[in-house]
């Protein structure tokens, strides 16, 4: 958090402008987003500064991947404040760990909102803890850009008009990947594996809407509580049904136990992971230790799975390599993974959505242009899709498979869909990154 | 193969490393009349010493003995430098002060060795036994796993019945003042015996981190069933810290596959007060039971 | 005639007048201080309110009745889950509604683990309360309909009355309502520890076959410390409801029962005054140690984890330093200024001293 030294300074220059604002407005002269020089045109926004925040999981249950995510976002960040900014204003991070606990959320979100008096909440983590404070900062009309959870919940444009969200929601995911498990594996008996939440049920909510959910028995539906590792009985009860495709929407540390739970039973059925569970980098680090006893990377092998941005392994797609430079010159302590690119990603989103709101953007102004400019997907496989009665980012994905080295193939094109509507293939083509890697 | 089969080979291999952390509690709670939080965060750190020597090139045992003789150390150093200090202040400190360590250890573990979930390297195949035509779920590392604490409860059972320092050890748990002026010198022993039940919570660490992977918190919920285990068996009896581990390993299991695994800590509950309200003091106690 | 004055000269001993005294200072003091901060500043002013109702309740149950709980984290949660879900398709009850069946409701519960707990003695409370903790929470996760699984109940916010104005800060109208609860609660504890109630707690404390010898019903004791316990951390769980905006598993972890513990071990066990500073410690220092870890340049995992880190030397070095806690520590500064200057004990400072219990030893 290097962003946060000589925080002082800046906050009492930040005040100082902020007054001086304030009565610049009550005179009327303020406002304009055409001119050429910067203003203090919101809070959080001084001529030559963005201060936004974020609650993360940073240490406990929930930190390890995802404490990754905000650093690697400060890293796009300073990449772009060492490129001059954005229309010439650094960018600011503060991001708070909060344990994946919503008391801490609520408490650390007013400081950030207070006391830290940031434009915008930015990438908060978690869906009960967000929860816990979208009304808040609603309430305050804070606008609170990509919400780093797959629940529906952030797509509420009447209730939370500040609210986004920014990765394609679990149901989305369920339906494509049951479209896949229809045209590719059909026939075959199905069973479910997921997390006891939102994300687990919001993702089997769109495979029986694809599969009918009467195709799946309730012996081949099981889930676990992340705070239960032993998982050996779910495993076994799934072998018992007979399932041989088993869909898996789970944390990567449970996508391992459940391939090493299987190991152990001689159970061999083709894995389909939601994307939050198959990070490449992250499963081979959690299986390579198994590799004595046939057990292996041969466990990866035949995976199904999918994806929303480049693949990490991808060497040659333009954004992976700018987003991997940046990681070696800025984060190079972190592993090189799905979370680093979440985070980077998702950071790259967030320049977009600053510029297209122009040089003196208020918070109001600024949710507008992200609601009526068509922002590219960027990095991303699948369209954004923000207007005025959508706030769900990524609107669809790709299926890919794993081979048991762990190299990444696509299979087909991008769908798109939304919770209730068809899917569609995506006909646009994947956008490349500008020269110097900022929007 | 029936379910019930399934998990109870799944249950025991659990209640085993339940059963190994109770046995730590409780060579601690005798020792010392103290219950160790910090336990299960101890035997992270000497796992995280273990996998650190692994990675750099030690072969297997070299980082299992490594994890096992940190902890011997680990454990000699907090209640020389933390508990002794605090030996005569009430009971409750010593609880905080363990809570302290906990949290210190938990944030020092991912500074030092960063955060992320890492796996940690079975000693023996994780692959369940063919038994005939079918795969059992039970691997030649649960054996091992199983073995490793059964060995272990004989040891220190040989170790407290059997030798002159066992006996020393004994005497100075249960009457310090007399034990002093028969000239043993209490303090070592002491010492010894939360190093003792240290190692023993490290060999829970390195038994059961390639089936819960490596992070900060991950031995969390070891502590509290091993702990609940513990409460089951009885304090103050070593066998009753065994009976007791397994019992919980068995019950959760059982919970979890038959009611679902979101029931599991409610079944433990249950289990655990209809247990105490006929034997408030476990299983294995031998006080008399209190009335109402 | 002579016997209602002699019942209202009960009613209103010296010691209840004192209290109430007390309260009302401490009322104008908190109302005055709550106009002239900001909103966030009230916001964690709330918040130590709300442990502090938890936080005394534990004290009554563990530091005066030597009834060893870890797991008061579950008894706020069943507060907090009562309030949710009167508020959840009734938004209009009013507040002190939503307070009162939370108090209610976690007091019955309490009646039962109090019976339980009775039997139970250290270590083997410590175990059953421990295990209370992690079940209570999976409760809420297993029946999602009823209490919303994972993602919890909602809770819409109070909003302040209209005679305030309709600027009036929402943070501040909370802080009233906490600041209210707190310090009620505190009086009616003050009042129960000074009468008969606290002088059996104390005894069964200190040596149950003594109090049964001395015609204390021990068990019965032990039920109603848990009981009057069990109702503040439902009072203390339905504001922390209110406080959040959500009622989710994730907020009343172990971590919660422990850190109640930790609050008045630090602060001075046995004392109500022991309480708040404990609350002020579960607030504040955190809050201070992360604003020190972000201003440093560290690698992310490190400055992630100091502050964690810090804390847990505190609570290390705390327990080395001042073994009876902020307020022990405290006492003995008093007793110091006292020797030192020649006071007479018992003299100027007596209302402040008597707020809270004499020198705890457990």
């Amino acid at each position: 958090m290097k962003s946060v030294m000589g925080g002082n300074a800046l906050r009492i220059r930040a005040i100082a402008i902020v007054c001086l604002a304030g009565l610049l407005a009550a005179c009327g002269t303020s406002g304009d987003n055409s001119s050429g020089t910067n203003t203090a045109s919101a809070p959080g926004i001084t001529a030559t500064t963005i201060t936004i925040g974020s609650t993360q999981p940073l240490t406990g249950r929930a930190a390890p991947g995802y404490s990754e995510i905000s650093p690697s976002s400060n890293a796009y960040f300073n990449y772009v404040n060492d490129h001059g900014g954005i229309n010439g204003r650094k960018i600011t991070y503060y991001y708070y760990d909060d344990g994946y606990n919503p008391t801490n959320t609520a408490s650390l979100t007013r400081k950030l909102i207070l006391e830290d008096k940031v434009f915008a909440m930015f990438s908060a983590l978690g869906t009960p803890t967000h929860l816990a404070v979208v009304d808040y900062i609603n309430s305050q009309k804070v606008p609170d850009l990509f919400v780093s959870s797959g629940c529906n919940c952030w797509n509420d444009v009447s209730n939370h008009p500040y609210t986004f969200g920014w990765q394609p929601d679990y149901t989305i995911e369920g339906k494509i990947l049951g479209q896949y498990i229809q045209k590719s594996l059909g026939g075959k008996k199905v069973g479910y594996f997921y997390q006891n939440d939102e994300f687990g049920t919001d993702g089997v909510k769109g495979l029986d809407a694809q599969l009918g959910a009467s195709s799946v028995p309730d012996a081949s539906r099981q889930n676990y509580v992340p705070t239960n590792t032993n998982i050996g009985p779910q495993i076994a009860a799934l072998k018992a049904s007979g399932a041989e495709v088993v869909v898996s929407f789970s944390i990567p540390a449970f996508t391992a136990l459940a391939l090493l739970g299987a190991a152990k039973l001689g159970y061999h059925p083709i894995w389909v992971v939601s994307n939050v569970g198959s990070d490449v980098t992250t499963l081979t680090g959690l299986l390579k230790n198994f590799s004595k006893g046939a057990v292996g990377g041969a466990l990866l092998g035949g995976m199904v799975t999918d994806a929303y941005l480049p693949l990490t392994g991808d060497s040659a797609n333009p954004w992976i390599s700018l987003f991997k430079g940046i990681h070696d010159k800025y984060v190079s302590n972190l592993p090189w993974d799905g979370n680093v690119l979440y985070g980077m990603a998702q950071a790259y989103t967030f320049v977009q959505a600053m510029k297209a709101a122009g040089r003196n953007p208020t918070r109001a102004s600024f949710v507008k242009a992200l609601e009526t400019t068509k922002l590219s997907g960027g990095p991303g496989l699948a369209p954004l899709g923000f207007s005025s009665s959508n706030h769900l980012g990524f609107l669809g994905v790709q299926i890919y498979t794993i081979a048991a080295d762990g190299t990444q193939t696509t299979t087909g094109p991008v769908y798109t869909s939304s919770d209730s509507g068809p899917i569609s293939q995506y006909s646009g083509s994947a956008s490349t990154p500008p020269a110097n890697g900022i929007p | 193969m029936s379910r019930f089969f399934v998990l109870t080979l799944n249950g025991v291999t659990q209640g085993a490393i339940y059963a190994a952390m109770a046995l730590a509690l409780v060579m601690i709670w005798r020792a010392t009349k103290v219950i160790n939080f910090a336990q299960g965060a101890m035997a992270m750190f000497t796992t995280y010493l273990a996998v650190f020597a692994i990675e750099h090139g030690t072969p297997y045992w070299v980082g299992f003995l490594v994890a096992l003789v940190s902890g011997l150390l680990l454990g000699a150093i907090v209640e020389r430098v933390i508990v002794r200090p605090v030996e005569s202040a009430p009971a409750l400190n010593v609880v905080i002060l363990t809570l302290g360590l906990l949290l210190f250890l938990e944030a020092l573990a991912p500074m030092a060795f960063g955060g992320q979930i890492r796996s940690f390297p079975p000693a023996f195949s994780i692959v369940g036994l063919r038994l005939g035509t079918s795969q059992v779920p039970f691997s030649p590392f649960d054996l091992f796993t199983l073995g490793s604490v059964v060995a272990v409860m004989l040891l220190l059972l040989v170790l407290f019945q059997k030798t002159d320092l066992g006996l020393r050890m004994r005497a100075s748990a249960f009457n310090p003042e007399v034990s002093r002026l028969l000239g043993i010198r209490v303090g070592r022993m002491l010492t010894l015996g939360w190093a003792l039940a240290s190692l023993v919570g490290a060999l829970a660490g390195v038994l059961i981190a390639p089936s819960l992977l490596l992070y900060p918190t991950f031995m969390d919920d070891v502590l509290v069933f091993g702990f609940t285990g513990a409460v089951l068996g009885g304090l103050d009896s070593a066998v009753g810290a065994v009976v007791g581990g397994l019992l919980m390993g068995f019950a959760l299991t059982y919970v979890g596959g038959y009611f679902g695994s979101d029931l599991e800590t409610v079944g433990a509950l249950v289990i655990l007060i209809a247990v105490l309200m006929v034997r408030p003091s476990g299983l294995f106690s031998v006080q008399r039971v209190r009335q109402v | 005639m002579v016997a209602v004055q002699s019942r209202l000269d009960r009613l209103v001993r010296p010691t209840f007048g004192r209290h109430l005294l007390f309260a009302l200072g401490a009322a104008v003091v908190l109302l005055l201080l709550s106009s002239q901060i900001g909103a966030y500043d009230d916001y964690n002013l709330t918040a130590v309110a709300i442990f502090a109702v938890a936080a005394a309740g534990l004290n009554l149950l563990t530091g005066l009745n030597g009834q060893l709980s870890l797991g008061h984290g579950a008894l706020m949660a069943i507060g907090a889950y009562t309030a949710s879900l009167l508020l959840k398709d009734h938004h209009q009850f009013p507040v002190i509604v939503v307070l009162l069946a939370a108090v209610l409701s976690t007091g019955v519960i309490g009646i039962g683990f109090g019976y339980a707990a009775a039997r139970l003695r250290g270590p083997y409370l410590a175990g059953a309360t421990l295990t209370l903790a992690v079940a209570i929470p999976q409760v809420a996760t297993r029946y999602k309909s009823i209490f919303g699984g994972e993602s919890g109940l909602t809770v819409a916010p109070s909003s302040p009355p209209d005679w305030l104005g309709a600027d009036f800060p929402p943070e501040r109208w909370l802080a009233w309502i906490a600041f209210a609860a707190a310090i009620v609660t505190m009086v009616l504890l003050a009042n129960l520890l000074r009468g008969a109630p606290g002088r059996a707690f104390k005894a069964v404390r200190d040596n149950e076959a003594a109090a049964a010898l001395a015609g204390i019903n021990v068990a019965r004791t032990q039920v109603l410390a848990f009981v009057v316990s069990a109702a503040c951390a439902g009072l203390a769980g339905a504001l922390l409801a209110y406080w959040t905006g959500v009622t989710a598993p994730a907020g009343f972890t172990l971590a919660l029962s422990l850190q109640l513990i930790t609050a008045i071990v630090i602060g001075g066990l046995g004392s109500l005054a022991g309480a708040v500073w404990g609350s002020l410690v579960l607030v504040f220092v955190p809050l201070l140690t992360s604003g020190m870890a972000s201003r440093l340049s560290l690698p992310s995992s490190v400055a992630d984890n100091l502050p964690l880190a810090i804390y847990g030397c505190i609570l290390v070095i705390a327990m080395l330093v001042a073994p009876h806690g902020i307020q022990g520590a405290l006492r003995r500064i008093l007793a110091y200024g006292r020797a030192r200057w020649g006071n007479t004990p018992g003299g100027g400072q007596k209302g402040v001293v008597d707020w809270d219990d004499p020198a705890p030893d457990t």
